[in-house]
């Protein structure tokens, strides 16, 4: 098989797993979920290691350590973020004691 | 690359498929979030093990300098920033990834023919989508920000501007895979910079989360092209689920704000229906002040509440809250109705809320309360505007028409606390200010509520 053809495939699936798996999410979570989403793609960090760690051009080496820096924020600062966010929806428990009139 | 590196990339792959699933559930969203950042660190941390890198130190520094920059942002970031916040973050992930499909650009033309025409379109692509991803986050951060003006920005000649700027792109696009050049790169990538700008200008604010979440798909589009270009598996599965997600997401959100992303993106541009009219008007309203509303409220047996916006930025959450315990403790049933967008954001408000220790089981959702409104005695609605605005259904030409609403107007009692007559994010009068049944408290929303918390306790 072409090796383009093999990426090509693991696109197009991965396409209808990325749709696939967030369907059924509720409005309440969609902020939350962008931030996610945000900070996964912050795994470019990755790409910019891989082209900084193995240039010998000093210009290169500049712009790619730029670049390692914005990667750096996007992924670290988006989980953060979203682990911040998050945190607020979990903490429901400790509720019935301080609310009395429960008229539902 | 070693097999074992390819199958812990794999397992990398997989999490982040876990990851986005687990984000969209409430229960597994934290844990979701958590093993998409392990996925991540792992996914980072391979190349130092199994290649001979160069200037380790540099890259370690810069990538400390770019995580302590990332968690004092995330936790300095109020949450009623948070949009923002996600836009840029999206933004510069976006221009890292521009900045690497320049650089390898740079290391793949000393051999050329040794690469498919396509690697070279791939990179074309990360530079120009990179790039409009980062400026274009950077114009929503100053819209919601309010660097410059929320309101949409058009100038004569901008689609021409545009038009031509697109068929620039694509020029420079088709020479970069036929005679490549760094200079044709960064000509390319200042193009894509111009675009972002001229894409998101003509844009009014309440759309704008829109388009950081159309943006943040771009950005995902972009890493996955990388990881096609650097051979990189994972890269190329994350972007692609980003990029996939991401479009997903941004038609939800339009839709619950009955909108299209094309209607969203040019509407500006075909005329001035979507400018409204941005003015505080002089009609009469019915005012009063915080005795009358609480004697309203404190002998209502259903009150809804509709919170917007405007609550978050007075930071009077809490003081809302503790009206409804007061409330609640009389013996009235109170409800928050939580529009879909309420907030800047789809889901924005449920996390203000939440900030607030609102009870999750108050926040009722636009689709159950809907029908109780009918029955309700007082609603309340604090710094909200657009989301009860009734023109979303009875006005054709409004930029909101078609959007769901909160049916407020067919409460017996409408109260709205506002700091003015100023129309709402969207920029549009809404009629219901100046309904019979409405009354209007006039004051900063955590002021009037202090007020009127301290009236109905007095009752």
């Amino acid at each position: 098989m072409d090796e383009a053809v093999v990426w090509l495939t693991i696109f197009v699936l991965s396409v209808f797993v990325g749709i696939e798996v967030i369907a059924k999410v509720s409005s309440t979570l969609h902020t939350p979920l962008m931030s996610g989403a945000n900070a996964i793609h912050g795994v470019i960090l990755l790409g910019a290691v891989l082209v900084t760690g193995t240039t010998d051009n000093d210009a290169a080496l500049v712009v790619g350590l730029v670049a390692i820096v914005l990667a750096a924020v996007n992924m670290v600062g988006g989980f953060v973020v979203t682990d911040r966010m998050l945190k607020m929806f979990v903490r429901k428990k400790p509720k019935p004691a301080d609310t009395k009139g429960e008229a539902a | 690359m070693p097999t074992w590196v390819q199958l812990v990339n794999l397992a990398c792959a997989v999490c982040f498929i876990l990851a986005l699933k687990g984000l969209s559930g409430p229960r597994t969203a934290r844990a979701g979030n958590l093993l998409g950042a392990a996925a991540a660190v792992v996914a980072v941390a391979l190349p130092f093990i199994y290649l001979d890198l160069d200037h380790v130190p540099l890259i370690l520094g810069a990538i400390a300098v770019g995580s302590v920059a990332g968690v004092v942002g995330a936790q300095r970031v109020q949450m009623t920033q948070m949009p923002q916040m996600v836009a840029l973050f999206n933004g510069v992930g976006g221009g890292a990834a521009a900045l690497v499909a320049l650089l390898e650009l740079h290391e793949m033309l000393p051999h050329e023919e040794a690469h498919s025409w396509f690697v070279f379109a791939a990179t074309a692509f990360t530079i120009l989508v990179g790039s409009i991803s980062f400026s274009g986050s950077v114009i929503t951060f100053a819209k919601l920000q309010e660097l410059m003006t929320s309101r949409p920005v058009v100038f004569p000649g901008l689609p021409v501007v545009f038009g031509l700027s697109g068929v620039a792109a694509i020029v420079l696009g088709v020479l970069t895979v036929t005679g490549p050049t760094v200079t044709i790169g960064v000509v390319l990538a200042l193009i894509g910079l111009l675009i972002g700008v001229l894409l998101v200008l003509p844009v009014g604010g309440a759309d704008v989360p829109i388009v950081i979440s159309l943006l943040n798909a771009f950005t995902g589009l972009t890493v996955a092209a990388s990881g096609y270009v650097l051979d990189n598996v994972v890269l190329l599965v994350a972007g692609t689920l980003v990029g996939a997600s991401g479009t997903f997401l941004t038609m939800l959100m339009a839709k619950a704000m009955g909108r299209s992303v094309t209607n969203i993106l040019f509407g500006a541009l075909k005329g001035g229906s979507t400018l409204g009219a941005g003015e505080a008007s002089d009609r009469p309203v019915r005012s009063a002040g915080p005795e009358d509303v609480a004697i309203l409220l404190g002998y209502a047996d259903r009150v809804i509440i509709v919170p917007g916006y405007g609550l978050a930025v007075a930071q009077a959450q809490h003081t809302l809250r503790e009206l409804v315990d007061v409330l609640t403790a009389r013996g009235t049933k109170v409800d928050y109705a939580i529009h879909p967008v309420a907030g800047r954001m789809p889901g924005h408000m449920n996390v203000l809320l939440a900030e607030a220790q609102v009870p999750y089981e108050q926040l009722v959702e636009m689709d159950h309360i809907n029908g109780d409104f009918k029955t309700t005695d007082v609603v309340l609605v604090v710094g909200a505007n657009d989301v009860v605005n009734p023109a979303a259904k009875t006005s054709p030409g409004a930029p909101i028409y078609g959007m769901p609403i909160l049916n407020a107007d067919e409460a017996r009692q409408i109260v709205f606390m506002k700091r003015s007559m100023r129309p709402g994010f969207a920029g549009i009068e809404n009629e219901l200010l100046f309904d019979p049944k409405t009354t209007l408290l006039f004051g900063d929303a955590k002021d009037s509520l202090g007020k009127l918390l301290s009236a109905v306790k007095a009752l």
